[in-house]
């Protein structure tokens, strides 16, 4: 098998697997990061969205062959050193999580969203955010937190 | 030292002094309030006895909660706390909440049926008062006063005629040295600190910074992975399994079948999952095949058998239909709908020859490990099962299919093995919730009063699919109510407010139906029944009628009923898991389109713990219980589910939320449940604001499958 070499939350990983294995099972298998979860494996709930160069992808379709040579992927563990990324810090404020088990990939969708448009309308939060599915429909304070880690940018 | 107490509750409570300095008080979380106590010889008292929570206070001031239920996202690892740390007056900053492991002793370890806080109550409050009452003797020996000159503020214990005060930490270890009182006073709620205040969920950090806390995120060296095949049909059974090709592909360590599974066991995840693909399986029919146009045709069929149990009959019904000057009936049907929790099913099992280990999430430990324990004939001493944090359950972790697949695979391969189910695993792999339909009429005198009600609920495995003595049962003379079961291959289970989920809908249209063919306001035919209920009752009444009425009459206030202009409001309330909710629907109009705005709900529960977490509840209630009637379907042909993943299965986003605003009634009666009693009503307030707006009359769940209703969407 191939081994991949991986810039992950700023640090080099290898893994060696087969080239058609989605990011997500490396990072979960392999590496040890168990942030990033598995919900539906189509890209349709994106419970796995992590950053490659910044921007949001679907680990579970995304094969590990695809990350070239230089693309830096960021995952939950990697999106704050000490957890206090301002999406952190306001999903916290705004106590959003429930079960818990699809807010990283909520949190890495925000963070994507805010990459790209710093200042987002709530138009466009909610656009980003009805990307992800959560089954305990926090989605009120999912909203709220999004907006209110806006103005800590 | 070891003193013990007994109350007349059955209520053990054990101190020990823990290692190092510090307070250990164990008591008996889930004893029965059992009339007769049980005696029990202290020297006897060493682990084995029914005593199996523990707070502790360590040296430093940390005081430590076990919680027994499973965490699944009511909250209950912040709100058990939250309870004790109120009686204790603890400094909530040192409190911390841990998963107790599975405990024999528990009688009610579980998490379902809304029932963790209220079970929970007064034991809860019990451990703080108690702890407190240990701390302030300790003090007051210390210092040589009167204990009833000493008071308690955050985790310090005060003597204000010295201006002495010491830390409980301080104090813990004295305080294991005390005799446990016979019985302690309660706080008065008006002093409450952190009880019915918004508290934040200990475990966020966690959560928001990735840990793995989820029994998929246990992973442990030697552990391999595996996936299994199941029958896609219902009703079907293996014939011939062919896994050579499936077996030689890279990372593969075995193949196995039991029973109707085909185990694919191998390195990692990606290597099983994709292995699964090549192994080649034949089945045959095992059972009634079915699909959903058989279903519909069954519940119809069913709705007119003379094989109908009777679940409650009051007067004479027939004689009131035959007097009426009016009748009123309809029917409404709901399909089967997966419960679709984010972490799909998994569980990790090592059986050993000396024991067998057992992690993963799960509603119901206890159940699952007695099963292992009959399957693999295993006492369950040996025995140990870890519980998880479970993404999300909704019911579907009540069933313990999972654990026993996982548990028997471990014996066959002897290997640890984490078993992990898919999406389309998940969603084709049965314990739904089920397909049922409901008849319903009601008779009207010529007044317009309602003197004659009927409810036939029909189900495909519900063996009761009504709540015979809810509300209108009691405010009408002559009712009856009947159920009749089809029993099908498709395993049904229990679903976020089993039966209410849909009956909730299916009654509090109909009631609005009938209000409007008496010519009455909606909210004022609910108050004259229960006003009717109250004074000359129709007879056993098994709901509180002045507590359906207060969240009646407050949602009438807080929505303004009828007299907002611009919006069409529909009204529902509903009593489940012992707390009653109402809910005012809005819907506007854009162009022909109509909208849902806003849900208006007034919740009593009564006490409200953590109101942070009991606004999730009562928030997240409403919008799964909206989305689920607006979107949620699960269809079958010959047998297989047509939906298997959430490209085809719409579960409610973002974009299609209304807004949510929630009262709650403030009466400081013990709590009822909060986990499930939002969603009932919901359907209800939507499908009667939508009727008020568009003259459209929803009656089958998901709403978007009515013609005319999906024909206004698209204008």
């Amino acid at each position: 098998m191939p081994v991949f070499t991986l810039q992950i939350n700023k640090k080099e990983y290898k893994a060696d697997v087969a080239a058609d294995t989605p990011l997500l099972w490396v990072l979960r298998d392999n590496l040890g990061l168990l942030g990033t979860k598995f919900g539906c494996g189509i890209a349709e709930c994106g419970a796995c969205t992590v950053l490659l160069d910044g921007k949001a992808i679907r680990a579970c379709v995304y094969p590990v062959s695809k990350i070239k040579s230089g693309q830096k992927i960021t995952s939950i563990e990697g999106l704050s050193e000490n957890g206090d990324h301002p999406l952190q810090l306001a999903w916290d404020e705004v106590d959003v999580p429930q079960c818990g088990y699809c807010q990283a990939g909520q949190i890495m969708t925000a963070a994507a969203l805010f990459n790209s448009k710093p200042n987002p309308t709530d138009k466009e939060i909610d656009d980003a955010m009805h990307e992800n599915i959560c089954r305990c429909a926090a989605y009120h304070r999912i909203r709220e937190a999004v907006q209110l880690a806006r103005t800590k940018f | 030292m070891t003193t013990l107490n007994k109350t007349s509750r059955r209520d053990f409570i054990k101190l020990t002094s823990l290692t190092g300095g510090g307070l250990l008080l164990g008591f008996s979380w889930f004893s029965s309030d059992a009339a007769t106590a049980e005696i029990i010889d202290p020297a006897n008292f060493a682990g084995e006895v029914p005593f199996n929570s523990y707070l502790s206070i360590a040296a430093d001031g940390t005081i430590t909660i076990y919680s027994p239920n499973p965490e699944l996202g009511q909250n209950i690892m912040t709100s058990f706390p939250m309870v004790v740390a109120e009686e204790l007056d603890a400094d909530w900053t040192k409190v911390k909440a841990m998963q107790a492991p599975l405990d024999k002793q528990f009688d009610r370890q579980l998490t379902g049926g809304s029932g963790a806080i209220p079970h929970s109550w007064k034991r809860l409050r019990t451990a703080g008062a108690t702890a407190r009452y240990l701390l302030i003797g300790a003090a007051a020996k210390r210092w040589n006063v009167d204990a009833s000159e000493c008071t308690t503020s955050n985790s310090m214990v005060i003597h204000s005629k010295s201006g002495k005060q010491l830390g409980y930490g301080e104090l813990a270890q004295e305080a294991s040295q005390m005799k446990v009182p016979a019985d302690v006073p309660f706080k008065n709620r008006k002093d409450f600190k952190l009880i019915g205040r918004p508290v934040k969920n200990l475990e966020n950090k966690k959560i928001v910074t990735g840990k793995g806390m989820f029994g998929l995120d246990f992973y442990r060296d030697g552990m391999v992975m595996a996936m299994i095949k199941r029958p896609p049909a219902f009703g079907t059974k293996i014939k011939s399994v062919d896994a050579a090709e499936a077996k030689a592909m890279p990372g593969i360590i075995d193949v196995v079948t039991f029973k109707n599974n085909v185990a694919i066991v191998g390195k990692s995840t990606w290597d099983v999952m994709k292995a699964r693909a090549f192994v080649k399986v034949e089945y045959e029919k095992d059972g009634d095949i079915e699909s959903t146009a058989d279903h519909d045709k069954i519940l119809a069929d069913l709705l007119n058998s003379d094989k109908a149990t009777v679940r409650r009959k009051d007067g004479d019904v027939e004689t009131a239909f035959k007097n009426a000057a009016k009748i009123i009936t309809n029917e409404y049907q709901c399909p089967f709908v997966p419960h679709n929790p984010m972490e799909p099913m998994n569980f990790f099992a090592h059986v050993r020859a000396d024991g067998v280990e057992l992690v993963g999430p799960t509603q119901t430990p206890g159940s699952a490990r007695t099963a292992v324990s009959k399957l693999l004939n295993v006492p369950e001493e040996k025995i140990t099962l870890e519980i998880t944090r479970l993404g999300g359950g909704f019911g579907r972790r009540l069933k313990y299919d999972y654990v026993l697949e996982a548990a028997e695979l471990s014996s066959i391969i002897q290997k640890p093995v984490k078993v992990m189910w898919t999406r389309e695993d998940d969603m084709m792999g049965g314990s739904y919730r089920p397909a049922v339909r409901y008849r319903f009429n009601a008779a009207l005198d010529a007044q317009g009063n309602l003197v004659g009600y009927k409810l036939r609920g029909v189900g495909i495995n519900q063996n009761n699919s009504t709540r015979e003595d809810n509300f209108p049962s009691g405010a009408v003379d002559n009712l009856l109510i009947d159920s009749v079961e089809h029993i099908s291959p498709i395993t049904t289970g229990a679903w976020r407010a089993p039966v209410t989920n849909f009956l909730g809908f299916a009654e509090q249209s109909f009631i609005d139906e009938v209000a409007q063919a008496a010519g009455k306001d909606p909210v004022q035919f609910r108050l004259d029944l229960l006003q009717k209920a109250r004074t000359n009752p129709a007879g056993a009444i098994k709901y509180s009628i002045d507590r359906m009425e207060t969240v009646i009459k407050t949602a009438a206030e807080k929505s303004n009923w009828g007299k907002k202009t611009g919006v069409s409001q529909g009204f529902s309330v509903y009593f489940s898991h012992a707390s009653y909710v109402a809910q005012v629907c809005e819907v506007v109009l854009n162009g022909k389109t109509p909208q849902v705005k806003k849900i208006i709900a007034v919740a009593d529960c009564g006490e409200v713990v953590n109101k942070s977490g009991a606004l999730q509840q009562v928030m997240g209630g409403i919008t799964d219980g909206y989305g689920t009637a607006m979107y949620g379907k699960l269809s079958f042909k010959d047998g297989i589910p047509e939906q298997n993943n959430f490209d085809q299965y719409r579960l409610i986003r973002m974009k299609e939320i209304p807004e949510i605003e929630v009262h709650f009634v403030d009466n400081g009666i013990d709590p009822t449940g909060l986990g499930e009693p939002a969603l009932p009503p919901t359907g209800g307030a939507v499908a009667n604001a939508i009727f008020k707006a568009t003259g459209v009359r929803l009656k089958n769940q998901p709403f978007v499958d009515d013609i005319a209703f999906s024909k206004l969407l698209k204008v």
